[in-house]
């Protein structure tokens, strides 16, 4: 036999398989995959910028943004992300009952944050701003679009984390696959912090200003 | 060492970095705390965008700010504070080659904020 020290999972629990790496290669293809993520959200966040301000049709974006209500989505979306690790910690601590309610409390937050982004979206649209109106109206909504899709993948495998939980069907120690989920989570968190600095704080310069077209 | 020696040590690593893997990661406290400074911290952006100082102040205090919630909740949050350092050089090179390569393309096109 080869002479090859195995080690488990890099120490994510004694029910995974035993990998040559000593690292959990489920929670390293997820890296890799946020990794990867980084170059989509990066390719669609430089689109934004490289157009800003260089709309030559209204609506712009200081006509339609309304920042205190993005700035509570902004909240939201961060509160979930703590109740995220809360649910986290819980079930490292096999307390099954906080660990549920904490999944509960991130999906319903996640939830909240889609349906602000659904509402904004449509005000937006009887506002004037299509896809097809500007370079603004297209590249924001195939940014915020594109994290809203996943933040909805998100919260669809927080309730299934829910389900599988009064179904049995996770494994005795939980901690595994709501890590990987809350990874996922975290991730569409830090790229709002992105989204909400570049595409919402950032004054945009106005048509004819200075920067504008 | 024999291999069912070695295999025995490697088990009792995993053990050990299983302990240490919930007892590594932050407290529900800490959680809360590392949650609070992030609020603190998007409550600053807010506020910062609502004054009337310069572009050259102001993009600069937002970046930093930004930069600085986007590492807590990935050193904190996502433990890679805590984790194998192997998983945060897969992160680091998927954020790392996007940063370089984005920004490349905006110093092209001389797109500045």
């Amino acid at each position: 036999m080869a002479d090859v020290a195995i080690e488990r999972g890099g120490g994510d629990g004694a029910d995974l398989p035993e990998t040559s790496t000593g690292l959990s290669h489920t929670k390293l293809a997820m890296w890799v995959f946020l990794g990867s993520e980084c170059m989509l959200f990066g390719a669609l966040i430089t689109t934004y910028v490289l157009y800003r301000g260089r709309s030559v049709a209204p609506p712009y974006p200081a006509d339609i943004f309304d920042i205190p209500y993005t700035s509570v989505s902004s909240f939201v979306l961060l509160a979930s992300s703590l109740t995220m690790v809360l649910a986290l910690s819980a079930a490292q601590q096999r307390d099954e009952g906080r660990m549920r309610l904490w999944l509960l409390t991130t999906a319903l937050l996640g939830m909240t944050f889609v349906g602000g982004q659904v509402y904004e979206f449509t005000s937006f649209y009887k506002e004037g701003l299509h896809l097809d109106t500007n370079l603004f109206g297209t590249t924001f909504y195939v940014l915020t679009g594109f994290h809203g899709v996943h933040v909805t993948v998100g919260v669809l495998m927080l309730l299934s984390l829910f389900g599988m939980s009064f179904a049995r069907r996770l494994p005795d120690d939980p901690s595994f696959p709501i890590e990987m989920v809350g990874l996922y989570w975290h991730f569409v968190d830090i790229v709002w912090i992105v989204i909400f600095t570049v595409v919402y704080l950032i004054p945009t310069p106005s048509p004819g200003g200075p920067g504008g077209p | 060492m024999a291999l069912e020696e070695r295999q025995g040590v490697a088990a009792a690593d995993v053990h050990a970095s299983a302990g240490a893997h919930g007892a590594g990661h932050p407290s529900p406290k800490e959680y809360i705390r590392i949650g609070l400074i992030l609020f603190v911290l998007t409550a600053l952006e807010i506020t910062a965008s609502y004054t009337h100082v310069s572009g050259g102040i102001l993009i600069p205090t937002l970046f930093v700010l930004a930069v600085v919630k986007f590492a807590l909740v990935v050193l904190w949050f996502m433990h890679l504070k805590f984790d194998d350092r192997r998983y945060a050089r897969f992160f680091v090179m998927g954020l790392a080659g996007a940063s370089i390569l984005y920004l490349i393309v905006l110093i092209t096109f001389k797109v500045f904020l």
